[in-house]
């Protein structure tokens, strides 16, 4: 456990003047700014939703956007990231002569990646919550401050963040077995496009594809009939159990591969 | 022995790299491992570091085997293998910060080293931007942060000015005069090694041609006395009787061990003596780096 410790922390140092660690806190920024900015500038607009619309309209324009698009894009290239930050270096041949285990030096990779990806969702939340409430204090007419929104966003956001460990395992194995990162780049990019395309078209079975779990983890985050209005996300949908079996069997597959390559 | 490797074979694919390899590196040398380039001296390395899974033999370091007690042996092990691995976004501090972190070792390690590889003006310069010999160095700090008793250096002093590769050396041999550590280092430069190491291995093709003391090398280039003459047969015979030591007849020439100048004056008066036409006397010396070209520019044996 010390050693899995040590070399966590040692991941985030590495990766602390990284873009990958500046992604993880630029994007919540600026995409919740852009999309409170509006909000400030066509307040004329919102002003006569009441609060629970407000705040549904105001998050569901940052969930949106990011379930739909940039949250796939996020983990391709966070997962990425982590192990080209080796492969450019050439340092797995140092790492894996340490006197630490495979197994602890693979796994800190995959969950310090793993953090990254949840403080980033833990941020989107907070800067939804935190720009809802300014809106709601400089722009009085706006009602963020009559309706209570947190639990919700909260739950909303750490689905969103289960909806993605599927296609985080898929990616992280990816970039450890390619040095190039163009080719798990560029498979990350294509199967996230046939997940659109899948999801777009209603395919009963989209479900299964990892790639188009995040867009349909904001569909059934909404319109779910059966959830009651004080409990309204149903967080362990389908197309959640799936994105978290994919993510155990491809992190346990991973693992595997590391154990039996050379490092030449 | 520190090391100590039985039959060590390894393939990648159909090719041997590595083929029966039996190494001893005793305790507090400096263990030379000398081949040409792609005479298998990093796999033999990589092999010892357990980077490259043991097809056959076995590897024993401080008299545990590799496979059983890999993390144990790695504890006791720093390595630096061919170019340095370093971080080129960090700076050279951070890269010893780093491996300090990785190893749970305390912080006040890294200035030491940073010291020890006179790298404390440049510590806090991005490492990407370091010439060949500071990453080298780095490289050497890196490996030597957990004061391991076992050094495992690849090519330690490529890249490396003259001033370097002496600065390299005596830090090397202060290590283990000073401070019972071993260092097993690979070169395909004999006049570097000859210089630090007191044991010697040497490869090619995978296979290890000789091992020994650096002085047992030196001994098999000893001086001999070629001798010209008419009839070698006859003069061997002569020279066999009169106490010397025959190594070689050939048609047109034959040799002897080499005593003194004086011994050779008396070879050659006393062929006189006996009517053989002396055409030529010489000494001949192979220095190391001629036998060290001949062990390995000999053919794979098939």
């Amino acid at each position: 456990m010390r050693n899995f410790i040590s070399s966590l922390t040692s991941e985030y140092y590495k990766s602390r003047k990284t873009l990958n660690f500046g992604a993880t806190i630029l994007l919540p920024v600026i995409l919740c700014s852009i999309v409170c900015l509006g909000f400030f500038a066509m307040a004329d607009k919102f002003e006569k939703m009441d609060g629970k619309a407000i705040w549904g309209f105001f998050s569901g324009a940052i969930l949106g956007v990011l379930g739909n698009l940039l949250l796939p894009l996020l983990v391709i290239f966070l997962a990425n990231s982590v192990n080209s930050l080796e492969h450019k270096a050439d340092t797995w041949k140092t790492l894996f002569s340490l006197p630490i285990s495979k197994w602890t030096i693979y796994a800190a990779k995959y969950f310090y990646v793993l953090m990254l990806l949840f403080i980033s969702m833990l941020l989107f939340a907070l800067f939804t919550i935190g720009y809802g409430d300014l809106l709601g204090t400089i722009r009085p007419n706006l009602k963020f401050h009559d309706y209570q929104m947190t639990g919700l966003l909260l739950a909303s956001h750490f689905k969103l963040f289960l909806s993605c460990s599927g296609i985080l395992s898929i990616q992280f194995l990816l970039s450890l077995i390619w040095s190039d990162f163009l080719k798990p780049m560029g498979i990350g990019f294509l199967l996230f496009i046939i997940g659109m395309v899948l999801n777009s078209v209603n395919w009963h079975y989209a479900f299964l594809m990892p790639y188009a779990q995040p867009a349909i983890s904001i569909k059934t985050m909404v319109a779910n009939p059966n959830v009651r209005s004080d409990v309204p996300v149903n967080i362990f949908t389908s197309e959640i159990l799936m994105s978290m079996i994919v993510s155990t069997v491809v992190f346990l597959a991973g693992y595997y591969v590391v154990k039996r390559t050379r490092i030449k | 022995m520190v090391i100590e490797t039985k039959d060590l074979t390894f393939k990648f694919d159909t090719t041997t790299v590595v083929n029966s390899l039996s190494l001893q590196v005793p305790e507090g040398s400096i263990y030379g491992f000398l081949g040409p380039n792609g005479a298998g001296k990093t796999t033999t390395i990589k092999l010892l570091l357990s980077l490259l899974e043991v097809q056959q033999g076995s590897i024993e370091i401080f008299g545990l085997n590799l496979k059983q007690h890999r993390t144990t042996i790695l504890s006791k092990i720093g390595s630096l293998i061919e170019q340095p691995a370093i971080y080129a976004h960090l700076t050279g501090r951070e890269n010893l910060i780093n491996r300090a972190i990785q190893l749970r070792l305390p912080q006040a390690r890294v200035a030491i080293m940073l010291d020890l590889v006179k790298l404390t003006p440049a510590a806090d310069k991005k490492a990407g931007n370091y010439s060949l010999g500071m990453k080298q160095r780095l490289g050497i700090a890196l490996a030597m942060i957990s004061d391991p008793e076992l050094l495992i250096l690849d090519e330690p002093t490529n890249g490396l000015d003259p001033n370097g590769i002496i600065e390299m050396r005596e830090l090397l041999i202060n290590l283990v005069t000073n401070h019972g550590k071993t260092v097993f280092l690979s070169s395909h430069l004999l006049a570097e090694v000859e210089r630090m190491a007191t044991h010697v291995g040497i490869i090619n093709y995978g296979e290890l041609r000789f091992q020994g003391e650096i002085k047992d090398l030196r001994d098999i280039s000893k001086p001999k006395i070629i001798i010209e003459t008419d009839h070698t047969a006859d003069a061997a015979n002569l020279l066999k009787k009169n106490g010397h030591e025959i190594l070689e007849v050939e048609n047109d020439y034959l040799s002897i061990n080499y005593q003194s100048k004086k011994g050779t004056a008396q070879v050659n008066l006393l062929l006189n003596q006996h009517e053989h036409e002396v055409y030529s006397i010489y000494k001949d010396q192979k220095d190391l780096e001629q036998l060290f070209l001949e062990i390995t520019q000999n053919p794979r044996k098939q």
